[in-house]
């Protein structure tokens, strides 16, 4: 413990890290997937391409992603911004599919009598489809968050600091009370970034105070479908 | 393209293929591993799984378990281990074997929760014995989702076993964790491409063999990737 | 012949389902049990096959306690078909028929053949032999759920609502059907549904049930019509009030039959009406009541 007080200080610089690490990821995930995910839903020869690509992508362990990225893209190895790449895909294989989903599920009733009342597909898209899939989208991006939180902390073994350098650091010194508060912070940092998720959630859309699926099917309500 | 064609030749060196740090020996051990793992995890995940499938007794408990499992950075659980256990491969196999359980628990489950509960009852009614539900209606009917599970742990287990490799000497992970030690970018991008390419091989055999299982007369789709609700805990 | 004898059944939930519960289903006959929901029916028809085991009170099956015998033995030996098929969805259908032969190790070969004569039995095409569940109509499913509970050429058939899924043609379709095939067959049907026509259309007892399986009243469809026990029985099949209620109006000279709603029912032809349905238990062909044309 007597580590801890006397480390405050690095803690929360790794903290501060490792959200500049972790946030970028989720957002841009969530505004990638939303395209690609539309477009999944849109035919069938895109639907198979896209979600067959993110499932493979899903398939790719992620320290060996991260060292391929590098020799795709010309990132430097040991840039924070490979890890900002490694974990915005992963987020994307995800979200993806959720995205996919959750459109697929919107009552196609609604999806009518939003064109009879004369909505360009455009329109039914941003004011009916997606706000009714709120409540899934929301669900998978909880997913997203805690588990690029978790993910970005293996950046360290490639030397980008972030929480994750507290276990490789406290593996070298021997020191056991660096890695668990480097797991606690991790923790902690998901619960809260889940937490100001749905807070979100529930800020745009008043209509559903419990965030779950439409149909259970649609995949991972935030820790629930597991 | 350059740097690929090193690893390529990397990975062809007949050098690399021979002694206790030849890709061969690594890429046993790490199969290895990795199927010891699924099998430790399976062994208690599966019976419990059942249970909670029947009883719906302790499912909140495990979507907990799982949810929680899923905030806990992997590096973070192997590096503890390694500390309290000391080096060596007890700590990652404790590890892993923790991490592949919550995937094959939500498989079992869930399986064993989605079949009808009337089709069972009718199963008992026209005279099966328990042990016959159990072989002849809940195995078939639950086993494509119990399969994903399992799909979903071997992924789990292929890519922190890589992790593994940088607190115990064994497995493909070696070789990324010596190329970023000396800066052998074609070791670590070579042994980089063999671990991807074992996970997909063994995600493929997976996926095969999930859509062998699903019984013909349940519709399709219905057990379309499961993978998708699953939990990815950390690679 | 089964019989109850002052059966009890509370759940373990202190739900009392059943209670001192006395009645004797005859042998080769259709005994209808009707009621509304927690009228106990269908536990009343699982406990014959163990299913359910009473917490007081004895059930026999000529003369036999069935607590006497294994469950899993008993249920083998007696025909069971319920409301949603209940078929195995990952078995063809020559399988699911043939479900229970095979598990008493009778060869496949054998079980299989007979599970395809089976089919010809319940009016199902041998071509739908090699789908599975899911690629038939509900009706078809229903038919196959009838051929499996045949599969062991049992004494006693034990049908829960078979038809309560189906849409109404079909419903008509099956339940001629199963009085043809009682007519062949000769079985002690024990049917429950909670369809007051069905019971007067199958039955050659029907007994009418009350909250917590209480017998309102016990007796062929032509004599409950005539004599309902009381204002329960009376207003449970109606005989008060619509299709039921007759009365005669003479138009011109000539007599016609008009319901209490005022709608046509028909005429009144001179003889045949009163033939059919004169004794306690009469035959199969109960639909001789004919004062409701479908």
């Amino acid at each position: 413990m007597s580590w801890v007080w006397s480390n405050l200080d690095l803690i929360w610089d790794r903290t501060l890290d490792h959200v500049v690490l972790s946030v970028p990821p989720i957002v841009l995930a969530l505004l990638l997937s939303v395209p690609l995910g539309a477009l999944a839903n849109r035919y069938r020869v895109s639907r198979g391409v896209i979600l067959s690509a993110a499932g493979l992508l899903y398939a790719i362990p992620s320290l060996p992603l991260l060292i391929v990225i590098p020799a795709v893209v010309g990132t430097s190895a040991r840039s924070p911004v490979t890890l900002i790449i490694a974990l915005t895909l992963y987020g994307i294989a995800l979200m993806v599919r959720v995205v996919a989903d959750g459109l697929a599920s919107v009552d196609p009733d609604v999806r009518q009598s939003a064109s009879a009342v004369g909505s360009s597909a455009w329109q039914s898209f941003w004011h009916v489809e997606l706000p009714l899939s709120g409540p899934v989208l929301l669900a998978g991006l909880r997913v997203v968050a805690v588990s690029t939180v978790s993910l970005a902390t293996i950046g360290a073994v490639i030397g980008v600091k972030s929480l994750g350098s507290l276990f490789t650091d406290g593996l070298q010194r021997g020191i056991q009370a660096e890695v668990l508060s480097g797991i606690v912070m991790t923790v902690l940092l998901a619960v809260i970034l889940d937490a100001l998720i749905v807070a979100a959630g529930h800020a745009l859309m008043p209509w559903s105070r419990t965030p779950l699926p439409v149909r259970s099917r649609n995949g991972a309500p935030g820790g629930a479908e597991a | 393209m350059n740097l690929f064609l090193q690893a390529l030749n990397w990975v062809l060196d007949p050098a690399h293929y021979s002694g206790p740090n030849g890709i061969p020996v690594r890429l046993v051990e790490h199969v290895a591993f990795t199927g010891l793992t699924l099998v430790m995890a399976a062994v208690i995940a599966i019976p419990v799984g059942f249970v909670i499938g029947h009883t719906g007794r302790g499912r909140g408990a495990a979507v907990a378990l799982s949810g929680a499992l899923r905030a806990i950075p992997t590096l973070g659980l192997l590096t503890l281990v390694a500390l309290v256990v000391g080096v060596g491969l007890e700590a990652p196999y404790v590890a892993l074997t923790i991490l592949a359980i919550p995937p094959i628990l939500a498989g079992s489950y869930s399986g064993f929760e989605a079949i009808d509960r009337r089709t069972i009852d009718a199963a008992r009614a026209i005279g099966m014995s328990e042990g016959q539900i159990v072989r002849k209606v809940e195995l078939p009917l639950g086993l494509p989702l119990l399969l994903g599970g399992l799909r979903s742990a071997v992924l789990q287990v292929v890519a922190t076993a890589t992790l593994a490799a940088y607190v115990a000497d064994f497995g493909l992970g070696r070789f990324l964790f010596s190329g970023l030690k000396t800066n052998d970018y074609a070791q670590m991008l070579g042994g980089s491409i063999l671990v991807i390419l074992l996970a997909l091989v063994l995600d493929g055999i997976f996926a095969a063999a999930q859509r062998f299982v699903v019984p013909r007369g349940v519709s399709a789709g219905r057990f379309e990737d499961t993978r998708a609700r699953s939990t990815r805990l950390a690679r | 012949m089964i019989e109850f004898r002052s059966v009890t059944k509370r759940f373990p939930d202190g739900t009392l389902a059943v209670e001192d519960f006395n009645l004797v289903m005859p042998s080769r006959k259709t005994t209808v049990l009707v009621g509304s929901s927690g009228s106990g029916k269908t536990t009343l028809l699982r406990m014959i096959n163990r299913m359910v085991d009473p917490t007081g009170g004895v059930v026999e099956i000529d003369g036999t306690d069935v607590a006497s015998v294994e469950p899993v033995k008993l249920r083998r030996s007696i025909g069971y078909v319920m409301q949603n098929s209940g078929l195995l969805p990952h078995r063809k259908v020559v399988d699911n028929v043939a479900t229970v032969p095979l598990l008493s190790r009778v060869p496949r070969k054998k079980a299989r053949a007979d599970a395809l004569a089976l089919l010809d039995v319940v009016g199902l095409d041998r071509a739908l032999a090699n789908r599975y569940p899911s690629q038939l109509s509900g009706g078809q499913q229903q038919r196959v759920g009838v051929a499996r509970g045949l599969a062991v050429n049992p004494n006693i058939l034990l049908m829960d609502e078979p038809f309560g899924a189906v849409d109404p043609i079909v419903r008509a379709e099956l339940q001629r059907e199963l009085i043809r095939l009682q007519r062949d067959l000769d079985k002690t049907v024990v049917f429950v549904t909670h369809d007051i026509e069905e019971a007067f259309l199958l039955a050659d007892q029907v007994v009418i049930l009350k909250h917590g399986g209480r017998i309102a009243q016990v007796g062929a469809p032509a004599e409950i019509l005539a004599h309902p026990a009381d204002d329960f029985v009376a207003s449970f099949v109606g005989a008060d009030r619509g299709r039921r209620a007759l009365h005669v109006e003479n138009h011109g000279g000539g007599d016609i039959l008009v319901d209490s709603e005022g709608r046509l029912a028909g005429v009144l032809a001179a003889a045949s009406a009163s033939e059919a349905k004169a004794g306690p238990v009469s035959g199969p062909g109960a639909s001789a009541q004919g004062q409701d044309p479908r």
